[in-house]
């Protein structure tokens, strides 16, 4: 078993209370729930889908197939019609959408009907959809009734009873009218899973690795991060200030760390083009930053609301001057948040700023896991409070150490003071133009630390057979469809996928050298969301190894598992 | 005891003369009547000459970016409100570069000194035109003088309803360090002008100018009158009046953020346990 439900409609029709609806009662009823969305940079109106994909394994990945179409509109008919699989079907409101075409797969539904006749607001059509469709899946009614009370209850018993009604409504309409509903859908293992996406994930990840401070200016995909910052931050104590600007933003940010509390901004490409500057300010004062930076399809405004992999580069080489800097690149929402933590425990220890890179469609899209587990989160102070430096007869900022990493001290708490400086400076922190302590300086910032940082960097991810002739690498977002490309090819061919979470600086050989093990293969094809392959030229810049063949897809859209599946039996046939 | 020896610094790289020493002094002056000690207070720069004064002290220092003083001062305060933070700066370095800014701290009213050394000029980059230089005023890179309005940052200040705005005249020390401490008093965002003469590239402005023109707000002067601060702040010419020109006790922001009620962040201890209890809302 392994369904994919469309939810499709305009903005502001309700597609995502449905979408949200649905997977989170699958997740209840006990599958496992893959799910990403689609919208227009637009309030109301335009084209805009949820998609849930449920099965009884784990799934990572949307599929290109549709079994239940809710369509909203009659738009989402002419779109996706042809994606209906063989025994698929398209619910709509057969009151307020007429259509001519006689097609078997089409099943009428009074949605908003029901709705008044049982609440009497047509905002409840949407719940009558949602029962609609769990009705068609013969799923458990009492959890859909026990998550409409769990949601409505705030406003009241009788907005409860109405919702009640009209999802009983729905349910009980395809019962009686869909003779050809045969979706066989085997009863889930109850098993308590959580359902969440990207957004959410790094957001969490900020909280268990004690950020306290977030600034940020909104930006799609990023703003999601600021919002539940937010509506977490009295019980967490997190500030979080909507800056006046990106540049203020990470400035702010900046200053929050230079403080002594652990400090994040996010944004997308082009407010991180403004922030630009401020990275540059982290990397010469060595001020710990985290940015959360969500990719979307550029250049300039772009699509804001698609995905892409297309800032790798700028933020590779962002910044003038040279100092060290990480990039983490999560591929699930689980990565996500072990990798903030990651990213807080590095951009402290080392005093750098440290990226997590995400995309659009990992921002939006919902996995099922077991659990995350809070105690695996990485959590040491590095700095200097109180005590700590009170017994220091002389502290300097910057002072020269073996490893290049500066005692990196709380102003205020002792006699001490901090002086830090966009300048290059000396080890007081003071204004310097001298060229043997600018040779230190740059020493000990950039050439001592990078090796060390290096050797934190995880190896890639080496999912499927260890001797592959057939290897699929890639980064960031692509990681569940490419697994699950994997998955399906494993049967008749030897194949595995390896996969970076963590790219920049990238790994080291010495725990597993990938270079080799990407040499060996028969074929070895680098898949990234993007134009022009900008993880296979980091590559090939960093140790030389060139790709046998590059796919790519850059119309703003993430690669569905047929679409994947499909471009590598085209490279499948030539080896 | 807090002593002027304890805020001694690097030797200024300033031109011989120049309005920026008189500054320095009437800082380190105040912070030494305010009883701070170095360790007790923040200085924030962005960058041009003016900006450079925190090297020439002694104290917690963040010397950042031309015209983002403002910004890290502000996340700072929220990180740590117990500490006195103080930005200085330059008219280009606030004015021009950071104009955004400035609005922002204005209306956030969060408890920052903002010193701005106005010598209308840009003086480290060697003499162009900033928005406090008059109008017709001609520049190397403004060979037919400024075409834009002088920027008035007094009326600026009260139109945003700013809690404490001054002027003051780099050669009037005393008066200079008397609204220093003042504004480190007041409870929230202060912004002080300072007229600074630039010895080298401002040949309009000069002491001899600024003594000509400036005289003290007499004593009755009400500064919490909106409207007669509003018609001072538009006095500019023949007669310049330095002082306080508003007040007002807005509160601050940093009073009006929740979770700091519990005391500065950077001591708030940070709780893990709470994150099992969150991760089951997605369950
Ligand atoms: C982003 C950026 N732009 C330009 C400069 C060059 N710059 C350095 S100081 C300065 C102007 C400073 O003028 P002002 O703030 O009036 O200070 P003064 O030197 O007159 O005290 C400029 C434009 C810079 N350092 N950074
Ligand atoms: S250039 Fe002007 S402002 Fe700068 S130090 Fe010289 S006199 Fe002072």
């Amino acid at each position: 078993m392994d369904y994919t439900i469309k939810i499709g409609g305009e903005a502001g029709q309700g597609i995502q209370t449905i979408g949200d609806a649905l997977g989170r009662l699958l997740t209840r009823s006990g599958y496992h729930v893959f799910s990403h969305q689609d919208y227009e940079s637009r309030v109301r109106g335009g084209h805009n889908f949820y998609q849930i994909r449920f099965a009884n394994q784990p799934l990572a990945a949307s599929r290109s197939t549709i079994d239940i179409l809710v369509a909203l509109d009659r738009e989402s008919i002419t779109r996706h019609e042809h994606e209906l699989a063989l025994n698929g079907r398209i619910l709509y409101d057969g009151t307020r959408l007429k259509l001519k075409a006689k097609n078997p797969a089409f099943l009428a539904i009074p949605f908003e009907k029901l709705a008044l006749q049982q609440g009497g607001d047509p905002i409840m059509a949407n719940t009558v959809a949602t029962g609609a469709v769990l009705g068609m899946l013969g799923i458990d009614p009492e959890i859909f009734f026990a998550f409409l009370t769990d949601t409505f209850k705030d406003k009241g018993d009788q907005v409860v009873q109405a919702n009640r009604d009209a999802g009983q409504a729905g349910y009980q309409y395809v019962k009686e009218h869909c003779d050809k509903c045969d979706f066989a859908v085997p009863v889930g293992a109850v098993k308590q899973r959580m359902l969440i996406g990207g957004i959410e994930s790094i957001a969490l990840g900020a909280l268990a690795s004690g950020c306290k401070f977030y600034s940020a200016y909104p930006m799609t995909p990023s703003t999601g991060i600021m919002n539940y910052l937010a509506s977490k931050s009295d019980q967490y104590g997190v500030v979080v200030e909507q800056a006046e600007d990106e540049i203020s933003a990470i400035n702010m940010a900046l200053g929050a760390s230079f403080s002594g509390v652990r400090a994040m901004t996010g944004t997308s490409g082009g407010g991180f083009a403004l922030m630009v500057e401020g990275l540059s300010l982290a990397g010469m004062t060595e001020t710990p930053i985290v940015i959360a930076m969500g990719q979307r399809p550029g250049p300039a405004t772009g699509l804001p609301t698609r995905t892409e992999q297309g800032d790798l580069e700028f933020l590779l080489s962002a910044g003038h001057g040279e100092f060290p800097r990480v990039i983490l690149a999560p591929g699930s929402p689980r990565q996500a948040f072990y990798l903030t933590s990651k990213a807080f425990d590095i951009a402290e220890k080392y005093q750098i700023p440290v990226f997590i890179l995400f995309d659009t469609y990992l921002a939006d899209c919902q996995w099922t896991f077991e659990s995350f587990d809070p105690s695996q989160m990485r959590y040491r102070d590095y700095r200097l409070r109180g005590d700590d430096f009170k017994n220091l007869t002389d502290y300097r900022r910057y002072a020269d150490t073996d490893t290049g990493i500066s005692p990196l001290a709380v102003p205020g708490d002792a006699g001490h003071v901090v002086v830090v400086d966009s300048d290059e400076h000396d080890e007081d922190g003071h204004i310097i133009e001298d060229a043997a302590t600018r040779i230190r300086m740059v020493e000990k910032r950039l050439l001592r630390k990078r090796p060390r940082i290096q050797s934190e960097i995880a190896p890639p991810d080496l999912y499927g057979d260890r001797e592959a002739r057939i290897v699929l690498t890639g980064w960031g977002s692509t990681y569940g469809v490419m697994k699950e490309v994997v998955d399906t090819l494993a049967q008749s061919t030897s194949i595995a996928m390896l996969h970076f979470s963590e790219v920049f600086p990238l790994p080291n050989l010495d725990a597993f050298d990938y270079v080799s093990f990407l040499r060996k293969a028969k074929l070895s094809l680098c898949i990234e969301n993007n134009a022009t392959g900008q993880f296979s030229r980091l590559l090939r810049a960093e140790t030389g190894f060139e790709f046998t063949a590059l796919i790519h897809r850059y119309d703003g859209r993430p690669f569905t598992l047929e679409e994947l599946r499909g471009e590598i039996d085209g490279y499948l046939g030539k080896i | 005891m807090v002593t002027l020896e304890k805020y001694k610094g690097q030797n200024p790289a300033w031109c011989p003369g120049c309005g920026n020493f008189a500054i320095l002094k009437a800082f380190k002056e105040a912070m030494v009547d305010l009883r701070l000690e170095p360790h007790q207070i923040t200085l924030v720069s962005g960058i041009g000459q003016a900006a450079k004064l925190p090297h020439y002290t002694r104290c917690n220092t963040f010397n950042g970016l031309h015209g983002r003083a403002l910004p890290v001062a502000t996340g700072i305060r929220l990180a740590n409100h117990a500490m006195p933070v103080i930005v200085t700066t330059g008219d280009g370095d606030c004015y021009g570069e950071g104009g955004n800014h400035l609005m922002a701290a204005i209306r956030r009213n969060i408890n920052v000194k903002l010193f701005v050394h106005d010598n209308q000029i840009y003086g480290l980059t060697k003499g162009q035109p900033s928005p406090t230089t008059g109008t017709g005023t001609k520049a190397k890179n403004t060979p037919f003088g400024v075409i834009s309005e002088q920027f008035n940052p007094m009326a600026l200040a009260v139109a945003l309803n700013c809690g404490f705005v001054a002027r003051a005249f780099a050669a009037d020390t005393a008066h200079l360090s008397g609204l220093m401490k003042e504004a480190v008093n007041h409870n929230g965002f202060a912004l002080i002008d300072i007229l600074q003469p630039c010895v080298t590239f401002n040949k309009v402005n000069t002491y001899d100018w600024y003594q000509k023109r400036v005289y003290h707000i007499e004593p009755e002067y009400n500064p919490e009158d909106r409207i007669a601060a509003f018609t001072r702040s538009l006095e500019w010419g023949d007669r310049i009046p330095i002082g306080l020109l508003y007040r007002n006790n807005r509160p601050t922001f940093e009073e009006q953020v929740p979770m700091l009620a519990a005391g500065p962040l950077v001591h708030q201890d940070f709780d893990p346990s709470r994150i099992e209890e969150t991760l089951r809302e997605f369950y």
